[in-house]
């Protein structure tokens, strides 16, 4: 198997006698989707802030492509990684343009490279050329989610990290926007490590689901093994809801 | 009235001038302080209670008092570095007015700095920090830019509020357009009172529009209306201060002092004629607390200006005795060039003592006539005193002299000393010698047969670095032993009365007149 891109290597972390994250240990390949699953508490978003260095470890070691993530100032490391989450947290006082660039400018890119890329990400993410322009507050909350995507993407990092991403959108928004990043995943080579406690968009999205609890891990499996049946009872119950969703659905479409 | 109005008119460009100094100066040094302390204390919640607690106790200190305050505190500050360095600074004037009203402008800049930052969107922080932003970018790029318009609107309280505290540095040297008002009410003159409050306000108004101009362009991210409020700001404070640029030093120029009284704007307005006769200019300091004008000529920030020798020998040289008024006017002489290389050049003639002073009709019914009298019936009078008098040494000597012990004592600035007393809500009042008003309104002046207070001879007193200044000297000579009280009186009454008031720079020119000078 060839070096992973995120490695987790017996990590804790600890907020007063509570232990949000504790000896947990992931490995995440080159190219990979995966899903960390669970409830509020399950350590899930402590787990992905240690990857980019919002939180320091306790204990254990965090290594990015290969390298300790402490090494140098966590401001660099976090310019190499893709961050969208559920509140996108567009700059309010800077165009859309302006958000998007922000990457390219921390990387000190020129003012041609840069409006280039912006025009780039636009279209990738599936923004009108017009959108630039405009401030984030006369965007829909779709549309303001792909900025943020189209933000995160814009230095060209290879990881992207996703917290509940789509998770305040409506049911068809999200379903698109969800398909949408699933290609930009696969077109542009990213290793993405997503956090949700939506066990469809986990099984509908990601190659790999993490099941987390109590800052461990209870499962950790692709969808269809998962689906298929887990020792873990909670695992199992956790699966057992979109399992009978998609029976009774395709009991309906089979009898018209 | 009209031509209070145009005296007042003429005055305005210097004054505000002087205003706008003090009050952008103390505001952009403010500024300059309170954002850094504010963005620590939104970062730490270590510093924020000590720095918000310590903005609100300033805040809660009478702004006239913090302003006075500075002054023994730069003085001392002033003594150390000369001893240490060989070189002092000017305690008075400009230095304790930026310092007083940059403390009182920081309370609302830091509050809402605090407010603004704290209430930046913690997504839009945590954005910022997932894109890898330094602290530093984080504050400049995101934080300060979202936070804007609340300190926006902090900025703006605190302009409206030093402007209008600024009108108070006019006591501790500081020309603004505090002047008018405070000589208003000394003369009297209440179109000056007016003028210098309208003024204030307009100048106020202005400046809140146009920082209100700039609040709204941050929030409404319009950049036109920023750089139309900016550029509103520039134009104004050039306009202001253009009239100074043309008043610098020089060797040439003489400092007139005055304390806050019209006789001494009249002696102020009379010493600066004589000195602009030789070709000299003149710049004025006017409305100088009584221990703070010594002070002044004595560290050079004043060149010439009149005190009395019983003030001088009780606050300065700490006398209680009286060895009477010549041996008063020697020992002075002598002592005070000797202690501080002062001048007494000499005394100009007449006499402005304390003396208690109380309606004819009043005296005649007790039959009072001197302060012995007036002890057997203190008890049931009321005593209004000037805002000094009852902490000075002369009222202790006097009290001590005759055994006074009034039914109360009642503080009142000069003018409505004197109404008090014709109203009757005082019996009896701490009155000047030379004050016109003794006559005007009927008083009789109580004798005083235990000499318990001091000759008071008006001294002209010429500051160390000119006592040997010919030119100056010249200039002011001729008025020693030139002015009886009888012309003082006239003079002082001419400015002081209700009808057909004259401006104390008027009222010098006809005292010039009268003496034949």
């Amino acid at each position: 198997m060839a070096e992973p891109v995120i490695e987790l290597r017996d990590v804790s972390k600890r907020y007063g006698a509570r232990a949000a994250v504790e000896s947990l240990s992931i490995a995440l390949e080159r190219g990979s989707f995966t899903a960390l699953l669970g409830g509020s508490g399950s350590g899930k978003t402590t787990a992905l802030k240690l990857i980019n260095g919002l939180i320091a470890p306790d204990a254990g070691e965090v290594m990015i492509e290969g390298r300790p993530a402490g090494e140098g100032p966590g401001y660099a490391l976090r310019r190499r990684i893709g961050y969208v989450f559920q509140e996108v947290g567009l700059f309010p006082h800077m165009t859309v343009a302006e958000n998007i660039a922000i990457g390219p400018r921390l990387a000190g890119w020129d003012a041609r490279r840069t409006g280039e890329r912006v025009a780039e990400l636009l279209a990738l993410v599936d923004l009108p050329p017009d959108a630039g322009p405009r401030r984030p507050s006369e965007l829909s909350g779709g549309q303001r989610q792909r900025v943020g995507v189209a933000r995160a993407l814009a230095a060209g990092p290879a990881i992207m990290l996703m917290d509940e991403p789509f998770g305040a959108l409506d049911p068809v928004t999200r379903d698109a926007l969800g398909r949408d990043y699933r290609a930009l995943h696969e077109r542009l080579g990213l290793t993405t490590l997503m956090v949700t406690h939506d066990v469809w968009e986990a099984l509908l999205l990601a190659d790999r689901i993490v099941v987390m609890d109590a800052g461990a891990i209870l499962a950790d499996a692709p969808p269809a093994a998962l689906l298929a049946g887990h020792p873990d009872a909670r695992v199992q119950a956790l699966m057992e809801t979109p399992r009978r969703q998609a029976e009774r659905v395709r009991a309906m479409a089979e009898r018209p | 009235m009209e031509d209070r109005f145009d005296a007042a008119l003429a005055l305005l460009p210097g004054y505000l001038g002087q205003h706008v100094l003090v009050s952008a100066s103390a505001l952009l040094l403010g500024l300059a302080v309170s954002l850094p302390l504010a963005v620590g204390a939104s970062r730490s919640a270590a510093l924020r209670w000590p720095v918000l607690a310590l903005a609100s106790l300033v805040q809660t200190i009478p702004s006239l008092a913090l302003l006075a305050l500075f002054y023994p505190l730069l003085l001392a500050l002033s003594a150390a570095s000369r001893a240490m360095f060989g070189h002092g600074f000017a305690a008075l004037g400009f230095l304790p007015s930026l310092l007083a009203l940059t403390l009182y402008s920081m309370l609302p800049i830091l509050r809402n700095g605090v407010a603004g930052l704290s209430a930046v969107d913690p997504a839009a922080v945590e954005a910022a920090r997932g894109v890898g932003m330094t602290d530093r970018q984080r504050l400049f790029w995101v934080e300060l830019p979202l936070a804007a318009p609340v300190i926006m609107a902090g900025v703006r309280t605190a302009a409206v509020w030093t402007i209008g505290a600024a009108t108070l540095a006019t006591p501790v040297g500081q020309t603004s357009l505090g002047n008018y008002i405070f000589a208003g009410l000394q003369t009297e003159n209440w179109v000056f009172v007016l003028f210098g409050c309208v003024a204030s306000a307009v100048l106020a108004m202005a400046a809140d529009q146009l920082l209100g101009l700039i609040e709204s362009g941050l929030s409404a991210r319009r950049r036109w209306r920023i750089w139309a409020g900016l550029a509103g700001l520039a134009i104004g404070l050039a306009a202001c201060l253009a009239p100074l640029a043309g008043a610098g030093g020089g060797a040439n120029r003489y400092v007139v002092g005055a304390k806050n009284f019209s006789e001494q704007y009249i002696l102020a307005e009379l010493l600066a004629d004589r000195i602009r006769k030789t070709g000299a200019a003149v710049d004025m300091k006017e409305d100088l607390g009584s221990n703070i004008a010594y002070q002044a000529l004595k560290a050079g920030e004043i060149d010439a200006y009149v005190d009395y020798s019983g003030t001088l020998w009780a606050n300065v040289l700490g006398r209680r005795d009286n060895p009477g008024r010549q041996a008063v006017l020697a020992t002075l002489t002598e002592a005070l060039a000797r202690r501080d290389g002062v001048r007494v050049v000499g005394a100009i003639g007449f006499e402005n003592a304390y003396a208690l002073a109380m309606p004819r009709a009043k005296a005649a019914a007790l039959h009072i006539a001197s302060l012995a009298d007036l002890a057997a019936h203190a008890s049931e009078l009321t005593f209004g005193a000037d805002l000094e008098f009852l902490s000075r040494p002369e009222w202790t000597a006097v009290r001590r002299a005759y055994g006074l012990a009034f039914r109360r004592e009642v503080q009142y600035q000069p003018t409505f000393m004197y109404r008090a007393a014709a109203s009757g809500q005082a019996d009896v009042i701490s009155a000047f010698s030379s004050d016109g008003r003794i006559a005007a309104d009927d008083l009789v002046v109580l004798a005083d047969p235990r000499h318990a207070l001091p000759p008071y001879d008006s001294v002209l007193l010429v500051s160390p670095r000119r006592a040997h200044d010919a030119r100056l000297i010249g200039a002011l000579s001729p008025l020693i032993a030139k002015i009886p009280v009888e012309a003082m009186r006239a003079a002082n009454l001419s400015v002081d009365r209700d009808r057909d008031k004259a401006t104390p720079a008027a009222a010098a020119r006809a005292l010039e007149g009268r003496l034949g000078l």
